[in-house]
């Protein structure tokens, strides 16, 4: 998994590089500099000597130059190494789901997709600078302190030997036993969002139940789990300053009795005991720091997770870019199929129907029944588990998938328009449009009635989702989107339900008499839509129930003509 | 130590980087909003504020003691036994018994201090968000209107999350840092004058520095916020919109699209966290140059005075700089402090926004009681449940408490409204609805519908005109006791997560188990519900996503017929449902409907043709009232609408 993330570093690797060879220079600068601070009071203040005291801190003064120089290019390496990572790691997630076919994403979940690509990342990142900063500095500079307390005051260095494995114990004591109250936090996190979401969405529902102290009975439940559990995490963590305080000065205490002692013999002078005193500190915190490091780490362990498994994803349809790139016409042969959303499903069994080219097709049948199923194997949404679908007398899955979604249109019952302008939205369709190909399908799709009325035509905005616009605007919109592709079959899922009946016919006139040869299926829950169809369908539990003209079905399906009876009788206002 | 204290800031920014709040970066008035954070965090807690004070002090003096200590350790025990023989240890055991006893002291208090102040930012943390959760449950529709979610939502996330890190992190260390300044100041001062002007003259480049490169760390930090919202907020377009992408065959163009913002967004991040990460180096080595520059005046200073007793000594030097190098620890604390609070305060002024907010005004003091009918007709309030209920209205005038009964005659005389002053969308509407009867609406989009029912709970209050509710001005009603008896479908149904009973009780809470599954039957979900793996225990989440539109409706339907209220607003889903379903939609809401008093934003004919009343709006004007034979008479708007000239939604 580890390998998986780290390849995506790229282009940026030699920042990640470099910037633990700045992180030495600085902790070496760092480490060096108490040394020849404990030289100048030893040696040259000591002894009265100016010249030495002037030449030690130019040297020092060099020093900090270096340090100061070390530290800048390691903080511009290492945010270029970890922003570089973050945005490979986007832009590989980003072509990778781009690539992800419709079962793919199914499995996934699209507010999951979301979650990997943005808050993941960053954490990811975050991760990723601690280490290349923080991990490699820390035991740098912990071998460095210990080295120079080795040089300086040599058998006090056993003082050490005594204190690390103390610090190595309370602090994985400490960060192990809050860790967990850490994690539930969090999780607490997301029932507290939840709620909050919850009641904007709902305020109005609330409101009219009168439902407010019941509300913030569940809120104050959720806030109480976040608290109770970052007060437990918190108060353990808490020991860790005095903890580590109590340590540093027992090391001081030791240092200093048994500094004394090696100064009388001559063993030390005093100005290498105070640098000890600092050396003292690194070597304690740069312990301290591999273990927080270790903690963020394992914070962000469930992203990188997250991340690893959308980019080792593989598409489970591919692309079949050398497949056959022309399609004839828009007929359309179901031999056998059989089909289901995971290897254990079936929503669709023992398929066969035969589509004209130039058609208009209608699919009734009751939510379940398998519309949606059947009419997204047309555009090679999904594969077949058995049987075969043919476009234009050819396999579906023989076809370069750009060509053959190119041929058909699908007007999806879920459909979505994006930020922009009208136009701009439009355009998916084709970018390449005329001006009167634009104004012909915005014709045809009953969409330049409003377009007209609005001040800024086609240049009008678009928010995301299409929000401003009406219902029945956006499907229309949809379906003139889906035009603009010139498709040689176009499908309909239920893309007209929320226009009205005279819209609604006035569009399948249009598309009837202006758009020759296109082979249309629609489908739908009103009968008007489909009653002057060449064929209807119907579809009930998976299987083709029954095909035939409006009036075959009325005189020979019983079902059928309860529900023309129902629909006409009480139809309704827009239907 | 110093380092120790130092990592743990490390860490914190690190976190803080991630959920640095979205949104303006600094405070409009600083000063003002931290005077509230006190407040909120030591108001109620003045006792624990002095101890935490306190405690400061006594960590700040141990501070400066042990920083002190080494110098003069070594200046006098240790120089003292250089060279002789066989020496005597007590004194420095003495010493460093001394050392060791106030440094326990000061391990002690910093560890009583840290826990305090765990105890008190998160129970402030909460005392906060309950406060804003219980505003926000307060606040008026319009609110609501005039707020994006995801605006009202990061006041929840990331302005309570920054104000956390500021209560419970750089609210101590800044006071500590504070204190600690304070006597670190006077040791020196006592020290050496001549020293203590130099560490002055760095305080201040180090602030110069510090200052202006935080201020363009500042400027950087926006506007990769800016970036990162922008490419936050495509990828969250795109991915809701995934599947029309792939339908179009869009994605290479998508990933153009993408790679663009995605670069900016490298642009901006790398040179914010440049600017961020360069602070530490810049204050530790200005802290280094400082001890060059101490070093060299002050070895001049001991070598002319003679180092001798009269004279400033090699000790007192070490002294003075183990002091300058905690003064500059402290300092720098405080600098890079500085910036988490500021941002902080940001987050707080937005908080104490939503707090500021004006309630939903509420001065009715009509109240609906239990009553039981005694013989003369006259009614007893009762404290029982006794499933008839009335309007207790006590009088202004003096004169005694009367109980109407609740029975659902709703009358609108000349009402107007608008959302904003001054700009009115309802004209003039007066109606009236007999208890029992339906009175349909029926208008394209922006007629006025919605806003005629939404008028009758009170959620806008209207601008002119009155609303009598059996007979009383609607304003003199309690507001929760005119909702309760106001039943509600919307449009779409909000579910909640939970189980589906709980969904369904959210109508009545002393609804028992039986009353809830009669509701369900009446509203002919019970079907599908016993369907469900766990039946009426089946958890829903996300909004109900695992059921079908239409089933939602029938659990909103069910939810108004355990409520049971005498009058009913429905909103009828234009959203298609199979057939099957929505006949079992038609039938639940026909049942639900009988004997109460019915609005209904009316799609489907059958409803229309079944009301007693039909109201035809166009821009906010009642044009054609009647029922459905006299409109069609009539070849008006509503023939046309019928006959399907013109479109409706």
């Amino acid at each position: 998994m580890l390998k998986i993330l780290l390849s995506r570093v790229r282009e940026y690797k030699k920042y990640a590089f470099i910037t633990p060879l700045f992180m030495i220079g600085e902790v070496a600068m760092e480490v060096l500099i108490p040394t020849m601070m404990g030289l100048i009071i030893d040696v040259g203040v000591a002894a009265s000597d100016m010249d030495y005291i002037i030449r030690m801190s130019v040297m020092l003064v060099l020093a900090a130059a270096l340090s100061l120089s070390f530290g800048m290019l390691g903080a511009w390496s290492a945010s270029k190494a970890s922003s570089g990572f973050a945005t490979n790691i986007r832009r590989d997630e980003y072509a990778k789901i781009m690539g992800f076919s419709f079962a793919d994403v199914d499995k996934f979940s699209t507010p999951s997709l979301i979650t990997r690509m943005t808050t993941d990342v960053q954490n990811v990142q975050m991760a990723f600078q601690m280490m290349i900063r923080i991990f490699v500095r820390a035991p740098i500079m912990f071998v460095f302190a210990i080295i120079m307390v080795y040089h300086n005051g040599g058998s006090l260095s056993a003082v050490f030997a005594v204190a690390i494995p103390v610090v190595m114990v309370a602090i994985s004591l400490i960060f192990g036993r809050s860790h967990g109250y850490f994690t539930r936090a969090f999780k607490g996190y997301d029932v507290f969002n939840r709620v909050v979401q919850e009641n904007l969405n709902g305020i109005r529902t609330v409101k009219a139940y009168v439902r407010e102290e019941e509300q913030l009975g569940k809120f104050e439940e959720s806030a109480e789990v976040i608290r109770s559990n970052f007060k437990k995490g918190q108060t353990i963590m808490a020991l860790l300053n005095p903890v580590m305080m109590s340590i540093t000065f027992a090391c001081m205490i030791a240092i200093s009795y048994i500094g004394a002692r090696l100064i009388n013999i001559g063993h030390m002078e005093t100005g290498e005991l105070l640098s000890i005193y600092t050396y003292t500190g690194q070597i304690l915190s740069s312990l301290v720091m591999v273990g927080m490091v270790i903690v963020m780490f394992s914070i962000s362990w469930a992203s990188m997770i997250r991340i690893s498994e959308v980019l080792s994803t593989e598409p489970s349809m591919s692309l079949n870019p050398d497949g056959i790139k022309d399609v004839k016409d828009g007929s359309i042969v179901f031999s056998d199929v059989s089909f289901g959303y995971g290897k254990d499903s079936k929503v669709l069994s023992d398929i066969n129907l035969e589509i004209r080219s130039g058609d208009m097709i209608g699919i009734i049948g009751v939510t379940g029944s398998g519309k949606t199923s059947l009419v997204s194997l047309i555009a090679r949404l999904y594969d077949v588990q058995s049987g075969s679908v043919k476009v234009g007398g050819v396999d579906v899955r023989d076809y370069d998938l750009e060509a053959l979604r190119n041929q058909v249109a699908v007007v999806l019952q879920k459909n979505t328009l994006f930020s922009g302008t009208v136009e701009e939205n439009l355009r998916w369709g084709n970018a390449g449009a005329t001006e009167s190909e634009l104004r012909w399908a915005s014709d045809v799709a009953s969409v330049t009635p409003f377009i007209s009325a609005m001040k800024e035509g086609f240049q009008s905005h678009v928010e995301q989702g299409g929000t401003n616009f009406s219902g029945g605007q956006r499907q229309r919109l949809c379906i003139a989107r889906a035009l603009l592709k010139k498709p040689k079959i176009l499908i309909m899922d239920d893309s007209t339900s929320a226009v009205d009946t005279a819209t609604d016919a006035s569009i399948r006139r249009a598309l009837r008499e202006d758009v020759k040869g296109l082979t249309k299926i629609i489908i739908s829950q009103r009968l008007s839509s489909v009653m002057d169809a060449d064929k209807i369908v119907i579809m009930s539990g998976g299987r083709i129930e029954d095909v035939g003209t409006h009036e075959e079905l009325l005189s020979r399906n019983a079902g059928y003509r309860v529900l023309y009876e129902t629909q006409t009788r009480g139809g309704g206002l827009d239907a | 130590m110093q380092d120790t204290v130092s990592f743990m800031r490390l860490r914190q920014e690190g976190v803080d980087s991630m959920r640095r709040p979205q949104g303006g970066a600094t405070a409009k008035n600083p000063i003002k909003a931290m005077k509230r954070v006190l407040s909120l965090v030591f108001g109620e807690r003045k006792a624990a504020f002095a101890f935490i004070i306190l405690c400061i002090i006594i960590v700040a003096f141990s501070t400066v003691y042990y920083s002190s200590f080494l110098g003069t350790f070594i200046d006098e025990y240790v120089t003292a036994i250089i060279g002789v023989e066989d020496p005597d240890y007590s004194p420095i055991v003495r010493a460093l018994a001394q050392f060791a006893a106030i440094v326990s002291i000061s391990v002690i208090f910093s560890y009583v201090l840290q826990r305090i102040m765990v105890k008190i930012s998160q129970d402030t943390l909460y005392e906060v968000r309950v406060k804003m959760f219980r505003k926000l449950e307060s606040l008026p529709i319009s609110y609501f209107d005039r707020n994006p979610h995801g605006t009202i939502m990061s006041r929840f996330s990331n302005d309570t999350d920054t104000l956390n890190q500021m209560i419970s992190n750089s609210l101590v260390h800044v006071l500590q840092a504070i204190i600690t300044l304070m006597m670190l100041v006077a040791a020196m001062l006592m020290n050496s004058l001549l020293l203590s002007f130099v560490v002055a003259v760095f305080v201040l480049i180090t602030i110069k520095a510090t200052g202006s490169i935080s201020k363009k760390s500042g400027k950087q930090f926006s506007r990769q916020q800016a970036t990162l919202a922008d490419v936050n907020g495509y990828i969250e377009e795109m991915m809701n919109g995934q599947r029309v992408i792939k339908v179009f065959c869009h994605e290479e163009r998508s990933k153009e699209d993408f790679e663009a913002l995605n670069m900016k967004l490298f642009e901006s991040m790398s040179k914010a966290n440049t600017l961020a990460n360069i602070m530490g180096p810049v204050t530790m080595n200005l802290g280094n140059l400082q001890y060059v520059a101490l070093v060299i005046v002050g070895a001049v200073f001991v070598m002319l005075t003679g180092g001798g007793h009269a004279g400033y000594t090699i000790g007192a030097l070490a002294a003075f700089l183990q002091l300058s190098r905690s003064f500059s620890n402290n300092v720098n604390q405080m600098s890079q402090q500085m910036n988490t609070v500021l941002l902080a305060l940001a987050g707080a002024e937005r908080i104490f926004e939503l707090l500021d907010e004006e309630s939903e005004i509420d001065d009715g003091y009509v109240t609906l009681v239990n009553v039981v009918e005694n013989p003369d007709g006259s009614l007893t309030e009762s404290s029982e449940h006794t499933k008839r209920w009335a309007w207790k209205h006590p009088h202004k005038d003096g004169s005694p408490v009367t109980y109407t009964p609740l029975k659902g005659d709703i009358v609108m005389i000349d009402v107007d409204f608008g959302y904003v002053p001054g700009k009115t969308v309802l004209h003039d509407i007066s109606l009236y609805a007999k208890p029992g009867q339906k009175i349909a609406f029926v208008g394209s989009t922006g007629a006025g519908k919605t806003t005629i029912t939404n008028l009758l709970n009170r959620f806008y209050d209207i601008a002119d005109g009155k609303i009598r509710f059996d007979g009383i001005n609607i304003n003199k009603i309690r507001k929760a006791d005119l909702r309760q008896s106001l039943g509600m479908i919307l449009q779409d149904t909000n579910l909640f997560t939970g189980t589906i009973r709980e969904n369904i009780r959210f109508g009545r809470l002393d609804a028992t188990d039986e009353e809830v599954e009669a509701a369900a039957k009446l509203a002919n979900a019970h079907d599908f519900i016993m369907m469900m793996p766990d039946g009426y225990d089946t958890v829903i989440t996300n909004n109900g996503e695992s059921l079908s539109q239409g089933q939602r409706q029938l659990l909103s339907i069910a939810r108004a017929a355990v409520a049971d209220p005498p009058v009913l607003v429905m909103d009828e889903a234009t959203s298609s449902i199979d057939t099957h379903t929505e006949a079992l939609v038609q039938d639940g809401m026909d049942k639900l409907m009988e004997n109460r008093t019915v609005f209904v934003i009316a799609h489907r004919l059958s409803t229309v043709r079944n009301s007693n009343a039909i109201m035809v709006l166009d821009h906010g004007h009642i044009i054609e009232r009647g029922d459905h034979e006299q409109l069609l008479a009539q070849k008006g708007v509503y023939y046309r609408l019928y006959t399907g000239a013109v479109e409706l939604d």
